[in-house]
């Protein structure tokens, strides 16, 4: 064995047993480097005679290689302990809860406002508004009621106290008002709903003296009570997400429609239970009719050129079918369990595309 | 409006079933809204033939009965003053439901004598008036048998009667319709051959109708004398009490008859207590009448009264009163039968909030055709002759009939064009005449008088409703809707901003609630910018004024979810709030109330108490969602209620756009709130809305092709100086190289006395070239400079 062989067993030995990167750096240095073993013999060749230098040449670089490739594979196993080490030491518990993050909810109230919005809004349904108080011209007078009439006993009104001997504001009792408003401004043809907040001076476990309804009403020239029925069927079955809700259409009375209807749709009642669909019992959800002409020529159009319809739904009534809600008055009580509970994450946003609500326990 | 099958079986012909009848007053409109029927409770009763009675051993007034079941032979402990051997009766045992006990009959032992069940009474049972004894059945009633083999059902139907069906508020007049509506036929009230009432005397009252033009067009009086008043007969006590009235005297119970049976409204008066000549006329201001229910009433000008020479005797079509009133001892009586108009009713009734049978009658419409005639005075005349005996006068009459109104012209093609559903012109005819009309045609249109109880009927419109209702709401086709060519702006742009803030409020953590608009005074008072709006008829003295503001209800929500247990939280509510009595006089707020700790407790996260940063974030993330300018200012000019050295105001120019803040301490402590609250009010209504046409496009981007340069700069500046002013100071400098300012740093320690150190990172993006050390460092330089200039800041060093 040469004194080169020699060198290079000892030099790969010295390398093997090397265990920090710092030394495999220094003995790297200490062969490789400028002033390196390996470097100065190197540096010596051009000292050497013609012929030896070439084959001494071949020598040195063959060593050169395996020490470099030897301090570069211990160096790679030696960055790879390191960082297991590191690894190691950095490992915590994974099953401590994650830092607090917001997600807070949309009532159910305007959650069920946003999916009718959807649902009326693909019919072509617009969406109006109106003031909260309104006059006695627009609530009742203009709907065809005038003072005195039976109907306005109908509804308890909760009137203002206003200024002496001025005109008495009420809050409205119906959104109704806000076709008059609209028409006032508007010729048809008109397709609007109007969901909006309720009064009446009601209380008990079914009545809130407030509660919300969707107003609906298209004026044109040819839409007839047929559309009505068509238009209403469409509108349960997407909002209840059924394919066969049983509907009926019965004789009814409001002041400003005729001929008017009230339309039920199916239910069957187990155990105290109400579930939407085919079944042995009706469930009354809405008010509806033709335009009656006297509202047309209120707001001067002419009830022989133009017809319409319009219904009345209570949207806190929805609310409470589709989510199985049971009190009213929970809505009103800004109980943070109960909006928790029932209420919708922000981003379960309706369309009648990707679909009305997600529902289910998945909310933080 | 309530009345038994049987009663209805009176007026019609007919073999439909409960259920058939049920249905078919639905479908025509008079909707069902219960059927009661009382035997069905206690149809496990039986029959029973008392075999024995004996007095009981230790009681002067009970007896004990050997009962037969047929199948058993039963001891029962009785105390009724009829109970005899030989007598069949009805039976409970135990187990059985006694409607007047709201319970099921135990056994048990009276005065020592066990009693294995009761013999009933009717009264006890809720199937009859009488309480005087235990039920005698037939002699022929089977024993065993139940009892509804000896009491038939009868059920009770009770349906809503809506406000236009005047006609409708009796049981002649739902048979009526039912007859329209093919169930059945209508039977003739009375044989028209010969007369009803032969009169044998020409009354000597005078009546003078003053009110002809003011409510009272038709008013007529009979003259009844030697009646002999008491008792009614037992089937109409029964029919009364079925549908909620008390029997009192026949004369009485004739008039409430007439109510209930034909929807005619009738008054008798005691001839004997009115004194001298009779008036129809208007009330003066301050007459009171102690009316039949008990109560006086102060009555006013415009109201129509029947009067004599002591003072009103009755409010007219309303209620009689009492002095006038007849007694089992009256024997001489005046029978008023009249037509009032129904506003004159209406206007009084409300007037005096006082309701009744006979107003609820007159102001829906009443058949002024059955004033005298059909079922008006001379049939009532007739039963009070047959019940009390005596001789009638000749009618007195004032007035006249009202006429039917003018014939409406009829296109029978409007039930198409308006309901989308073909009934021929035949069927049409048909059905107006079943209905009672009177109908010509005439080149394919109709003159159509209408029925003189249908005063409801006034143009086409309602006669194609009658002709739906009777051809059947079911046979509706349903249409799908035509769509419009391209659906867009569903939401007018201002919804769609409330759209947004109410899921971006949403998504900060925020629970949406719904509270009401009115609240109470003594809250509101802290929070009103403008006199308090008041209702005039609150439903509870606490929610008597529309609310001023959002933030009341909030804090109060606040304040009772902490009681219950929920120490932090987050609520918003999008809503109006209220400035002024009219309509329009409110806006719409999006307010956002956080109270307590901004985060729960965790092991990672310190939690702090909510502060006016996290109201400032809640508003700016609100307008952000609604996309309003980004340019706004923040100044110090929030209302009283927050704490005025941590609140303020985000503004465009002079709008105010939001105030955001801590609640101010001593709000918080007069509303009992004992947690830190912070919120924020955005006005929705003072943002500005995008221009109509405005293109959706985006602004092309362009990104610059140099990186942008960091440099941070501390400065002193004294306390009172906005941090702002120094972001605004720097961006100014150079508008075009310096993109963007931000405060990383502030320290406020004594050892800087009257000083606070503010620190900025200043992006500087260069535009053209690559910038130089030296060109940097002039930009910093013009930096410091501006912002020494306009804030007094020193740079640290």
């Amino acid at each position: 064995m040469s004194d080169l062989d020699i060198l290079q067993q000892q030099l790969l030995e010295q390398v093997q047993k090397t265990e920090t990167l710092a030394d495999l750096d220094a003995i790297r240095v200490s062969v490789l480097g400028k002033k390196g073993i390996i470097t100065e013999k190197m540096k010596s060749l051009g000292s050497m005679p013609t012929e030896e230098r070439k084959a001494a040449g071949k020598q040195f670089n063959t060593i050169k290689n395996i020490l470099a490739e030897a301090i570069e594979s211990k160096k790679e196993q030696l960055e790879e302990q390191e960082i297991n080490i590191r690894l190691a030491k950095e490992a915590v518990d994974i099953t401590l809860p994650v830092r607090p993050e917001k997600q807070g909810r949309i009532h159910p109230l305007y959650q069920t406002y946003d999916e009718i919005i959807a649902i009326f809004g693909q019919m072509g349904f617009a969406v109006a508004e109106g003031p909260d108080i309104e006059d006695d011209f627009h609530n009742f007078t203009a709907l065809n009621t005038p003072k005195n009439h039976p109907a306005r006993q109908m509804q308890d009104t909760f009137y203002l106290k206003g200024e002496e001997n001025s005109e008495k504001f009420i809050v409205r009792t119906q959104t109704s008002a806000v076709q008059i408003r609209t028409m006032e401004k508007q010729q048809p043809p008109v397709r609007i709903i109007v969901p909006g907040r309720t009064y009446r001076c009601d209380s008990d476990a079914t009545h809130s003296p407030m509660f919300h309804q969707v107003e609906g009403l298209i004026v044109d020239k040819e839409t007839n009570m047929a559309h009505l029925k068509g238009c209403l069927i469409e509108f349960v079955k997407t909002f209840f997400e059924l394919d066969d809700v049983p509907v009926r259409f019965r004789p009814s009375f409001f002041p400003f429609t005729e001929p008017s209807a009230e339309m039920d749709i199916g239910c069957c009642r187990t155990n105290g239970e109400l579930k939407i669909g085919a079944g042995n019992d009706w469930l009354e959800i809405l008010g509806c009719g033709m335009v009656h002409p006297n509202v047309l020529k209120a707001c001067h159009i002419d009830p022989d050129i133009y017809q319409g319809f319009a219904f009345g739904i209570g949207l806190d009534r929805l609310a409470m079918l589709k989510y199985a809600i049971p009190d009213v008055r929970t809505f009103f009580e800004s109980d943070l369990r109960w909006i928790k509970h029932y209420g919708f994450v922000p981003l379960d946003i309706p369309s009648t595309g990707s679909g009305l609500s997600m529902t289910g326990g998945n909310k933080r | 409006m309530k009345f038994t099958l049987s009663w209805l079986k009176e007026f019609l012909e007919t073999t439909a079933s409960v259920e058939e009848i049920a249905d078919r007053l639905t479908a025509i409109g008079l909707e069902i809204e219960e059927i009661i029927d009382p035997i069905a409770v206690v149809k496990d009763l039986i029959v029973v033939h008392v075999d024995e009675c004996k007095a009981h051993p230790d009681s002067d007034h009970l007896n004990v009965l050997s009962v037969n079941t047929g199948k058993e032979v039963l001891q029962i402990v009785c105390g009724a003053p009829n109970a005899r051997a030989g007598m069949k009766g009805i039976l409970a045992r135990p187990g059985d439901y006694i409607p007047s006990f709201k319970e099921k009959l135990k056994a048990g032992k009276i005065r020592g004598v066990e009693s294995q069940g009761m013999m009933c009474a009717e009264d006890e049972l809720g199937i009859g008036p009488d309480h005087t004894g235990i039920i005698e059945c037939p002699a022929d009633a089977v024993v065993g048998s139940s009892i509804s083999t000896v009491y038939p059902c009868d059920p009770v139907f009770d349906v809503s009667i809506t406000p236009n069906r005047g006609d409708c508020m009796s049981v002649y007049g739902i048979a009526r319709d039912l007859a329209a509506a093919g169930l059945g036929t209508l039977k003739p009230l009375y044989s028209e051959e010969k007369p009803l009432l032969t009169p044998s005397f020409t009354s000597g009252v005078v009546l003078e109708n003053e009110a002809l033009e003011i409510g009272a067009p038709y008013f007529t009086l009979r003259e009844i004398r030697n009646v002999k008043n008491g008792p009614s007969p037992k089937w109409m006590q029964d029919r009364l009490i079925a549908v909620g009235l008390r029997p009192i005297s026949a004369l009485v119970d004739v008039t409430n008859y007439f109510n209930i049976a034909f929807g005619r409204p009738l008054h008798v008066f005691d001839a004997d207590k009115v004194k001298g000549k009779i008036t129809v006329r208007s009330a003066k201001d301050g007459e009171k009448l102690l009316a039949l229910d008990g109560r006086e009433y102060t009555l006013s000008e415009g109201m129509v009264v029947i009067a004599d020479e002591n003072g009103v005797e009755s409010i007219a079509g309303v209620m009689g009163g009492e002095v006038s009133g007849c007694q089992m001892e009256t024997t001489r009586v005046l029978l008023e039968s009249a037509y009032f108009e129904p506003e004159s009713i209406a206007k009084t009734g409300q007037k005096l909030i006082l309701t009744s049978d006979s107003r609820q009658r007159f102001e829906r419409g009443i058949d002024p055709a059955a004033t005298i005639k059909k079922y008006g005075s001379d049939l009532a005349a007739k039963m009070i002759l047959d019940l009390c005996g005596g001789e009638c006068s000749e009618i007195i009459i004032t007035g006249q009939e009202p006429k039917t109104d003018t014939p409406i012209s009829f296109d029978p093609q409007r039930v198409e064009q308006l309901c989308g559903v073909r009934v021929d012109s035949g069927e049409c005819k048909n059905i107006l005449e079943r209905l009672g009309c009177i109908v010509s045609e005439e080149n394919g249109k109709f003159s159509v008088v209408r029925p003189s109880w249908r005063s409801d009927i006034t143009g086409s419109h309602d006669l194609v409703e009658e002709i739906l209702r009777i051809y059947g709401y079911d046979k509706l086709p349903a249409l799908a809707l035509p769509r419009p060519n391209g659906i867009y702006g569903i939401l007018q742009p201002r919804q769609r901003k409330e759209s947004a803030v109410r899921r971006a409020l949403a998504n900060r953590g925020g629970y949406q609630t719904v509270t009401f608009s009115f609240m109470s005074s003594k809250d509101a008072s802290f929070f009103r910018k403008t006199d308090p709006v008041l209702i005039a008829n609150p439903i509870s003295a606490d929610l008597n004024e529309m609310r001023p503001n959002l933030l009341p209800n909030l804090i109060a929500a606040a304040r009772s979810n902490i009681a219950k247990g929920t120490l932090d939280g987050c609520l918003f509510e999008v809503g109006p709030q209220f400035f002024g009595y009219k309509p329009m006089e409110q806006e719409t707020i999006a307010c956002m109330l956080r109270f307590g700790q901004n985060a729960p407790r965790h092991w990672a996260v310190n939690s702090r108490p909510v502060d006016v940063f996290d109201a400032k974030a809640d508003a700016l993330a609100a307008l952000d969602a609604a996309e309003a300018p980004q340019n706004v200012q923040i100044t110090r000019e929030a209302p009283a209620w927050y704490h005025p050295g941590r609140s303020g105001a985000i503004k465009m120019g002079k709008t105010v756009l939001a105030y955001f803040g801590e609640i101010h301490p001593k709000i918080l402590k007069a509303l009992d709130v004992k947690a830190p609250v912070c919120a924020c009010e955005v006005f929705l209504d003072h943002l500005p809305l995008p221009k109509k046409k405005n293109s959706k496009a985006i602004k092309a981007l362009k990104l610059p092709a140099f990186t942008p340069i960091i440099r941070d700069l501390a400065f002193f500046v004294p306390k009172d100086v906005d941090a702002e002013k120094i972001v605004i100071a720097a961006k100014n400098t150079d508008k075009a190289l310096i993109t963007d300012v931000s405060i990383f740093d502030l320290y406020e320690g004594d050892n800087l006395a009257d000083k606070k150190s503010v620190a900025v990172q200043i992006t500087i993006q260069p535009v053209q070239k690559t910038m130089t050390d030296d060109e940097i460092e002039s930009v910093c330089r013009r930096v410091i400079g501006a912002v020494s200039a306009s804030t007094g800041a020193v740079l640290r060093s």
